[in-house]
């Protein structure tokens, strides 16, 4: 493109630069691919970790987290995005309790996969919700995410006390079948949840950018996790859960996502529509 | 000065009545897609694509992760998400955190709109009772898009219109119907 622009877009096309390279840089030093993350989101994200870490320029930035390990997780804190909740769309978890479980509960045993775990909020809510439903001592779980942080957090199961008031209310919405406060025992302002529902969790770092299938789940949960993939990225995850899952095994998506645009819409049926729960066709 | 491209629309305390004059003004003909905010609490059920697609001649969705951009659309960000334009094709919602309390935001519509669109953009500022807007609507115009705000003494709710006017002193300061016959224009 020729140099001579209006004032205000050449310092626009100097961001976008910097931010490939920057991303580029991450691959190359620590393998975490954000390259074919949604840009916008990640330019916002980018902004702002330049702004609140203090540098003058994504470029200081990129410097920074290419010659100081130290500073890769601080940055990735901004590049995941861990904001959840439990039982978030009560609706979801009731057609899971209501549609889906009783498909599962004619297997002897049971594997089920979130995906892009986060802090655990969305783990914690499907184990509590196996155990209401008698399912959880023949099951597994896989709770997957790239961030360590965010493992480590899930892993502990701590959550502000003021947050729990909505996941009660999430939890009883959803059909619960008990009180969220069975689970956890409060403590200076923080719920801890019980380690008893870690017993049939397995805790693991997985990139559904870079890393291979995940065998022969009967339920793989992966919600809002996926709209920060462009959409190649999107179709690389769904194959990987597709390759992942039993046949006729269950696909649970977040509220606004969608299989349509998807490579791989065909082998899936619309199992919930309206929660965008799909199952694999049994080919 | 650029054609138009695309505008986005954010509204608040109000924003339904606002709404109302506006959208289902918009002709046949309108080419642009429109993407609009309107702070509604996370827990309810959006009926607002619902309750436009009625009064609307123009098609109304409310937007699902990485739906596409059509000319003469409009797209509502659903409740509890942020809705961002990722490029001229595309749209993609997120669950980042609440900016300014809110969730929709809308300074991260108008901030990732105005990346994409630049001098192509024009921003409207509706009715609220919070200053969501007026970093996004700055955001437009130093990209060389183009401001509306609906003047604060006929608005439901004045503050946002106001914080918009000071964040962007030289933004068109105008009444609903202003506003619709200058969208029609554009």
């Amino acid at each position: 493109m020729d140099a001579t622009m209006s004032d205000g877009e050449p310092q626009e096309r100097i961001e976008d630069i910097e931010i490939r390279l920057l991303l580029e840089a991450l691959y190359s030093r620590y393998h975490y691919d954000f390259r074919k993350y949604s840009l916008a989101s990640v330019k916002r994200r980018l902004r702002q970790a330049r702004e609140q870490l203090g540098f003058n320029s994504i470029s200081a930035l990129q410097e920074a987290v290419l010659h100081n390990v130290e500073m890769l997780p601080r940055l990735l804190g901004y590049l995941t995005v861990q904001v959840s909740e439990m039982f978030r769309d009560a609706t979801y978890f009731r057609a899971i309790r209501e549609k889906v479980i009783p498909h599962l509960s004619t297997y002897p045993s049971l594997k089920v996969w979130v995906a892009g775990c986060s802090g655990g909020e969305e783990l914690y809510s499907l184990v509590i919700l196996f155990r209401e439903e008698g399912l959880e001592t023949r099951t597994i779980f896989y709770a997957t995410d790239i961030n360590q942080d965010a493992l480590a957090i899930a892993e502990a199961g701590v959550y502000d006390l003021e947050r729990v008031r909505l996941f009660t209310e999430n939890h009883r919405l959803s059909g619960g079948k008990s009180s969220l406060s069975e689970y956890y025992s409060a403590a200076y302002g923080r719920a801890v949840f019980d380690k008893s529902l870690r017993d049939r969790v397995v805790f693991s770092d997985h990139s559904l950018v870079t890393d291979a299938v995940f065998g022969e789940m009967n339920l793989i949960s992966c919600r809002n996790v996926m709209i920060y993939f462009e959409r190649p990225l999107q179709d690389r995850a769904i194959g990987l859960f597709k390759d992942s899952l039993v046949r006729k095994g269950f696909l649970g998506l977040g509220a606004k996502e969608s299989l349509r645009f998807s490579a791989h819409a065909r082998e899936f049926d619309d199992f919930v529509r309206e929660e965008k729960i799909y199952q694999r066709v049994a080919r | 000065m650029t054609a138009a491209r695309a505008v986005v629309i954010g509204a608040s305390a109000g924003a339904l009545e606002a709404l109302s004059v506006i959208l289902p003004a918009l002709p046949e003909d309108f080419a642009l897609p429109v993407f609009i905010v309107v702070h509604i609490p996370p827990d309810k059920k959006s009926v607002l694509a619902e309750l436009f697609r009625a009064k609307c001649v123009l098609p109304v969705r409310e937007v699902e992760d990485k739906e596409p951009i059509l000319g003469g659309t409009i797209y509502f960000a659903p409740p509890d998400y942020h809705l961002l334009v990722e490029d001229e094709l595309t749209l993609s919602l997120s669950v980042e955190e609440q900016v300014l309390f809110s969730r929709p935001s809308i300074d991260v519509l108008f901030e990732s709109a105005s990346d994409v669109y630049g001098a192509g953009l024009v921003g409207l500022v509706l009715t609220g009772a919070n200053h969501d807007g007026a970093s996004g609507l700055r955001s437009i115009v130093s990209a060389g898009g183009v401001a509306l705000v609906q003047s604060p003494k006929v608005a439901f709710s004045a503050a946002m219109p106001e914080a918009a006017i000071s964040a962007c002193p030289t933004a068109h300061i105008l009444s609903l119907t202003e506003i619709t016959s200058f969208l029609k224009k554009v």
